[in-house]
C-alpha cells in the first residue's frame, strides 16, 4: 500500500444531483489513468483534484501537503495547488498568441520552481513555428499540444489531464500521442491521466484507476486491468510488452518479440529495440486446435489454455497461456464444444488484428 | 462664409461639453465595471433593486433625475452638505455638477453593455487561468478584462454620447450658467430662446454632429482594433 508520505493520496466524496462520486486513490508517479466509461466519475474526481470542485467530504495530500481536508475545514484554492490542467477543448487565452499563452503560467510559477526550459517544452511538443499565432489559427492537435505545454510550464507539481485527445479524430490523436508519451520519458512531473479509451491507457499509462458509477471498481497495472472481465467488453483484451526486433521498410511492418514468440505488426513507426507495448483485443482473437495454414493472418502464437469463463450471454472467454505471457480469446460456448477445448490442452491464438501501442 | 464662425462664448460651450462629458465617461467608468460585474456575476439579496436603481435614470424623465440630485447634491443635500463641509467638492452650480449628471445619466447605458460582455465570458477560461496559478485578482485583470474590452469600449462611448446630448437633468441640477454649466446643448437651447440666435444654434448644431460622428467613428475603429486582437474561437 501507500506510504502516506509519498505522493499523491485522493479521497472525496460529493453529491451532484443524482449522481454520487465516492472515490479514492494513491499515486506515487509516473502516468496514473482514470479510466472508465463518460459519466463514471474520472472528470469529477480530477476536478476535486485541481480545486475546481469542492467535495462534501474530502482529504487530499500530496507528498505530505495537506491540500484539502473537509473534517479540518481546509481547501486550498486551485491557484495556489500548482496542479497544471489540460482541459478536453484546450481552453487557450484567445486574446494571446501561443508565446503568451505559454508563459501566462510560468509568470505565476515560483522562480525556484521553474525547472522546465521554455525552449525545452516548445521543442518537446513541437511547436516552434507556431510561436506567434493566435489560438484561433490553430488546428485541433496543435491547440491541444500548445495547451499541454502551458501547463508544463506553470511548473506543476502534478499534471492532470483530462481526456486531452477526446475532441480529436484519429489522425489528430496519432500526432499528439509521441508527445505524451516522451512528456512521459522525459519529464520527472507525475500525471494523471483521464480517458476512457483503451489504446490510450494502454500506450500511456503506468497505473490504471477504474472508476465505474463514481467508485473505484479496480487498480492495477494497465495489462492486469485491461484484461479484466469488468472493463468496456468492445476493447477488452491484453496488453503485452515487448521489444522491437526488427523492422520492414518496405511493407511498413515491425517485429515484435513477446514472451509469447513473435508478432508482427503493421503501420509502426518504431525503432528497433525499443521497447514496446501491443494491445490485443479479446474479439480480435480466435482459437485454433492445429495451426491453421492458408490464413491471411499473421500472427499466430501457440501455448495451453490456462482457463475458460463462459459468461452470461453465451460467449466464453479463454485465456491462454504462451511463455509468460496470457492471451485472451473472446469466442461462443459453441465453439469451446466443436473444438472439445479443455484446460492444459495445446491452442493456437490467431490474431486478427495487433492494435500496436508501441 | 462668415457666419460659421465661431464666437468665443461658443467655443467655451463646445470645450466645456467635451470636458465634462470626458471627466463623467473616466470617472464613471471604475463605477460602471464594478456595478456590471456584481449585476453579471454577483449572488446577493437585493440584486434586482440594485438592478433597477441603475437603470432608473434611463426610464425617468430627466428633469426628475435632475432635481433629485439637486435634493441629494445641493449645498444643503444629503449627501452633498456631507461632501461641501468634509471634502470641500461643491455640485452645485459648478462643471461638477454637469459633470455628476451626465454620468448619471449615461451610467445605465455604460453598466448595460458591460454586464453583457462580461455574462458572453467563457468562465472556463477563467478557470483555466486559475489552475495556471493566477489568484482570482489576477484573472480578471489578465483574462476577463481583456476578453471584455469590446463591451468596456462600447460603454463608453454610449456613457459619453449621452453625456454630450444631456440636457434636461443638467439645467435642472446646476443651472444655465455661461462658461461654468453651459453645455453645447444648452448654449443651443439658450440661442433658440433670443431673437436673431438662429445663426450661432446651426453653428453648434454642425459643431454637434460633427462631434458625434467622430465619436461613432472612433468607437467603430476601436473596436475593430479590439476584435482583430480578441477573435475568439
Amino acid at each position: 500500500m501507500t506510504h502516506p508520505g509519498t505522493g499523491l493520496v485522493v479521497e472525496a466524496k460529493q453529491r451532484l444531483g443524482e449522481f454520487v462520486l465516492d472515490a479514492g486513490f494513491a499515486s506515487q508517479g509516473g502516468v496514473t489513468a482514470l479510466f472508465g466509461r463518460s459519466g463514471s466519475g474520472k472528470t469529477s474526481l480530477l476536478r476535486v483534484i485541481a480545486g475546481l470542485s469542492r467535495p462534501d467530504r474530502g482529504r487530499l495530500t500530496i507528498d505530505g501537503d495537506v491540500l484539502l481536508d473537509t473534517e479540518n475545514r481546509i481547501f486550498v484554492p486551485k491557484h495556489r495547488r500548482r496542479f497544471g490542467y489540460v482541459f478536453q477543448e484546450g481552453r487557450l487565452f484567445p486574446h494571446l498568441n501561443v508565446r503568451q499563452n505559454l508563459n501566462y503560467g510560468r509568470w505565476f510559477a515560483p522562480k525556484a520552481a521553474r525547472k522546465e526550459s521554455f525552449d525545452h517544452i516548445v521543442d518537446l511538443l513541437g511547436i516552434e513555428a507556431l510561436l506567434e499565432r493566435r489560438p484561433g489559427k490553430l488546428s485541433g492537435g496543435e491547440k491541444q499540444r500548445v495547451a499541454i505545454g502551458r501547463a508544463l510550464l506553470s511548473a506543476p507539481r502534478l499534471l492532470l489531464m483530462d481526456e486531452p485527445l477526446a475532441a480529436l479524430d484519429d489522425n489528430r490523436k496519432a500526432e499528439i500521442l509521441p508527445y505524451l508519451e516522451r512528456l512521459r520519458d522525459e519529464t520527472a512531473t507525475p500525471i494523471i491521466y483521464v480517458s476512457h479509451s483503451v489504446a490510450e491507457v494502454a500506450r500511456l499509462a503506468d497505473k490504471v484507476v477504474v472508476i465505474r458509477d463514481g467508485r473505484v471498481e479496480a487498480v492495477g497495472s494497465p495489462s492486469e486491468v485491461l484484461s479484466m472481465p469488468s472493463t468496456d467488453r468492445r476493447d477488452a483484451g491484453v496488453v503485452l510488452a515487448g521489444t522491437v526486433e526488427a523492422i520492414d521498410i518496405p511493407h511498413r511492418l515491425a517485429t515484435i518479440r513477446l514472451s509469447a514468440g513473435e508478432i508482427i505488426v503493421p503501420n509502426a513507426h518504431v525503432e528497433q529495440g525499443r521497447g514496446v507495448r501491443v494491445h490485443i483485443p479479446e474479439r480480435d482473437v480466435m482459437v485454433a486446435t492445429r495451426r491453421p495454414e492458408g490464413l491471411s493472418a499473421l500472427n499466430i502464437l501457440e501455448g495451453r489454455i490456462a482457463a475458460i469463463e463462459p459468461d452470461t450471454d453465451g460467449m466464453v472467454r479463454i485465456r491462454i497461456r504462451a511463455g509468460e505471457d496470457i492471451l485472451l480469446a473472446r469466442i461462443t460456448a459453441l465453439s469451446v464444444e466443436r473444438l472439445d477445448l479443455r484446460l492444459e490442452k495445446p491452442a493456437f491464438a490467431v490474431i486478427k488484428t495487433v492494435a500496436l501501442e508501441r | 462664409m462668415d457666419w460659421l464662425h465661431l464666437s468665443d462664448e461658443e467655443w467655451t460651450a463646445i470645450r466645456l461639453s467635451l470636458w465634462v462629458s470626458g471627466v463623467a465617461m473616466v470617472v464613471s467608468l471604475p463605477f460602471g465595471i464594478f456595478i456590471a460585474y456584481l449585476l453579471a456575476r454577483g449572488r446577493f439579496w437585493g440584486k434586482s433593486v440594485l438592478n433597477g436603481i441603475v437603470h432608473l435614470p434611463l426610464i425617468l424623465p430627466p428633469v426628475v433625475t435632475g432635481f433629485i440630485l439637486l435634493i441629494l447634491f445641493g449645498r444643503r443635500g444629503v449627501i452633498g452638505a456631507f461632501l461641501n463641509d468634509h471634502l470641500g467638492i461643491v455640485f452645485s452650480f459648478r462643471w461638477t455638477g454637469a459633470a455628476l449628471a451626465c454620468g448619471i445619466m449615461g451610467f445605465p447605458l455604460m453598466v448595460r453593455a458591460i454586464r453583457l460582455s462580461i455574462e458572453a465570458v467563457d468562465r472556463k477560461l477563467e478557470d483555466a487561468a486559475g489552475t495556471l496559478g493566477a489568484s482570482p485578482a489576477w484573472v480578471f485583470l489578465t483574462v476577463t478584462l481583456p476578453l471584455i474590452l469590446p463591451g468596456v469600449i462600447s460603454g463608453m462611448i454610449l456613457a459619453f454620447a449621452k453625456a454630450m446630448g444631456e440636457f434636461g437633468a443638467t439645467i435642472t441640477f446646476v443651472s444655465n450658467i455661461p462658461g461654468e454649466t453651459q453645455t453645447l446643448s444648452a448654449a443651443i437651447y439658450t440661442f433658440t430662446q433670443v431673437p436673431g440666435g438662429d445663426a450661432g444654434a446651426m453653428r453648434l448644431t454642425l459643431v454637434a454632429i460633427a462631434i458625434s460622428f467622430a465619436a461613432l467613428l472612433a468607437s467603430e475603429f476601436l473596436a475593430y482594433l479590439v476584435g482583430r486582437r480578441v477573435d475568439i474561437e
